[in-house]
């Protein structure tokens, strides 16, 4: 298919600078250079410390130009924030994630409520290099520093009845003016939710940080799912609950527009949107006047996903 | 019903206005509605010569929302006029109105231009077949361009005489575009309405004006019977 081959690559166009410093220790030089630039700006749900005295396995080029640290921070879908694409940027900021706790709840042997930290000892982390598609038909190439969600969802036990996995974003409309606006039709908390088999799939992650860092606020701090082959909005943010369920749980923008999102939501290029075709994709970064058009790969290019919908009809469950 | 310069009964603002001033009002607006697009162009140009400069991540996308949100505010200046006219007594302000529409059109186009060929890429097959026929925002959108075509073609002073009554009816198509234009609007947004609300709140309140109007008109005709 369209995976171009290493060697026809420079390597500066897909190694960007924070790459080398992954490479040489890159946790320590890139925490310094961020203190460094006063780029503190946002509040961390974890201590600084937290990720610098963490081992991060760097992750795996996947051949294709990353997108840039300021597009991925400053061009998001997070409606908690407002509607246009620069509002997450200039607004989650007023978001305090610290403390942060995270319930478990549902089918699980030993349900519970705690604080991040607490949650996420003793897990390792690792970058993933992941094509992110909005199913606004651009997309993106972002270096996320997460774990598998199996690896957190075992922690807790599912019972044999869990059959699918619902997440929920903070809901605090004194620090999220997306929330508090009259004109939003969106009935909050957002919800997002994924089978427990797709949820267990190893490409699954919960990221807390890119780019080196932890997470932006913007981007879904402390902690948000990252889910490739399936359109961003699935990729649910600030999570503060997880619960297994029997039944399909609710996700938004299925609720909202039931033509337009499915649950599942994987990325097919075969299945238009009622607004937009699902064929192709800008990828960022793009240029003005010649933009950077790329044609949509199934389940966006991560085949391996393919056994968990063997015999669905993709088109019925979009 | 007021008529294109004709009236002369400014009796308020124009006429008080320093002659100077009165004299360079029309380039005055003119050079006011040029603003958003030369503001534009500065940014295109920052982009050209800086990739990633001026508009974000997605430039092409900037450009034609940028280029749609003025197109649909001017036409609803244009809208304004008349009843602006009548609500403060300045039938002269009339004489404001075609440049406005004018403008109006222009950015309706440049919009139009923008999304082929910066987002469409000039995939004139694709974007007709696909987009215009099978997406009801865009041919709604679509709907708003073409009806704003004849009156911008007809907007002159020749056209207006040739034309005579009939005129004034043609150009009632503003109405049908610019509902067509707001329902554009509000089908492509998601999530968020707050423009589409703001918008209709104006469109109403000028629609709400013109009927209030032709009522009162009615019934002082009748009256004089």
């Amino acid at each position: 298919m369209l995976i171009r081959r290493p060697s026809d690559i420079k390597p500066s166009e897909i190694t960007p600078e924070y790459v080398y410093r992954t490479r040489r220790r890159f946790m320590r030089d890139s925490l310094a250079v961020a203190a460094g630039a006063g780029a503190g700006a946002s509040a961390l749900a974890l201590p600084d410390s937290w990720l610098e005295e963490r081992r991060v396995e760097p992750g795996e080029p996947i051949g294709e130009q990353m997108t840039s640290e300021a597009n991925a921070t400053g061009y998001n879908n997070f409606y908690e924030f407002g509607t246009d694409k620069e509002d997450p940027a200039k607004y989650a900021h007023e978001m305090n994630v610290d403390p942060w706790t995270v319930e478990v709840s549902g089918e699980v042997a030993e349900p519970g409520k705690m604080g991040l930290e607490d949650m996420l000892a003793g897990i390792d982390l690792e970058e993933r290099i992941y094509r992110l598609r909005c199913v606004e038909a651009w997309s993106m190439v972002i270096p996320w520093i997460g774990f598998p969600v199996k690896k957190l969802l075992d922690r807790f036990k599912p019972t044999a009845d869990a059959k699918y996995v619902e997440f929920k974003t903070l809901h605090r409309p004194s620090e999220m003016r997306g929330q508090r606006s009259l004109f939003s039709s969106i009935d909050w908390p957002y919800l997002e939710g994924l089978r427990l088999d797709e949820a267990n799939h190893p490409l699954a992650i919960f990221a807390v940080g890119m780019y080196g860092k932890l997470l932006p606020n913007q981007n879904g701090a402390p902690i948000r799912l990252v889910v490739p082959w399936k359109y961003g909005f699935k990729s649910i943010k600030s999570i503060v609950s997880i619960r297994l369920t029997r039944r399909q749980p609710v996700n938004t923008w299925n609720d909202l527009q039931p033509r337009e999102y499915g649950f599942y939501a994987n990325v097919n290029p075969n299945v238009d949107h009622p607004r937009w075709s699902q064929a192709r994709e800008r990828r960022f970064p793009t240029t003005l006047f010649r933009p950077n058009y790329i044609p949509t790969r199934m389940f966006n290019g991560y085949d391996e996903v393919a056994a968990l919908y063997s015999g669905m009809d993709l088109a019925r469950f979009y | 019903m007021d008529r294109g310069g004709v009236a002369g009964g400014s009796k308020f603002v124009l006429m008080s206005l320093p002659p100077v001033i009165a004299a360079c009002s029309k380039p005055l607006v003119f050079c006011l509605l040029a603003v958003p697009l030369a503001l534009l162009g500065v940014d295109v140009w920052r982009e050209a010569v800086a990739p990633g400069s001026a508009l974000g991540a997605d430039p092409g996308e900037a450009v034609v929302h940028h280029l749609g949100s003025w197109g649909l505010r001017i036409l609803l200046v244009t809208l304004a006029v008349s009843p602006a006219s009548r609500v403060f007594r300045q039938p002269r302000l009339i004489r404001f109105r075609r440049m406005i529409g004018l403008w109006a059109f222009t950015y309706v186009v440049l919009h139009f231009v923008a999304y082929l060929s910066l987002l469409a890429g000039f995939d004139v097959i694709n974007v007709l077949v696909d987009d215009v026929y099978k997406r009801p925002y865009i041919t709604v959108g679509f709907t708003a361009l073409v009806l704003l075509i004849p009156l911008a073609a007809t907007s002159t002073r020749g056209w207006q005489r040739r034309l005579g009554r009939r005129w004034r009816t043609l150009h009632r198509l503003v109405y049908p575009a610019a509902i067509a234009a707001w329902v554009h609007l509000l089908w492509l947004s998601k999530g968020g309405f707050m423009d589409p609300f703001v918008y209709g709140l104006v469109l109403l309140f000028l629609f709400g004006e013109r009927i209030a109007y032709s009522v009162r008109r009615r019934r002082a005709v009748s009256d004089d019977r």
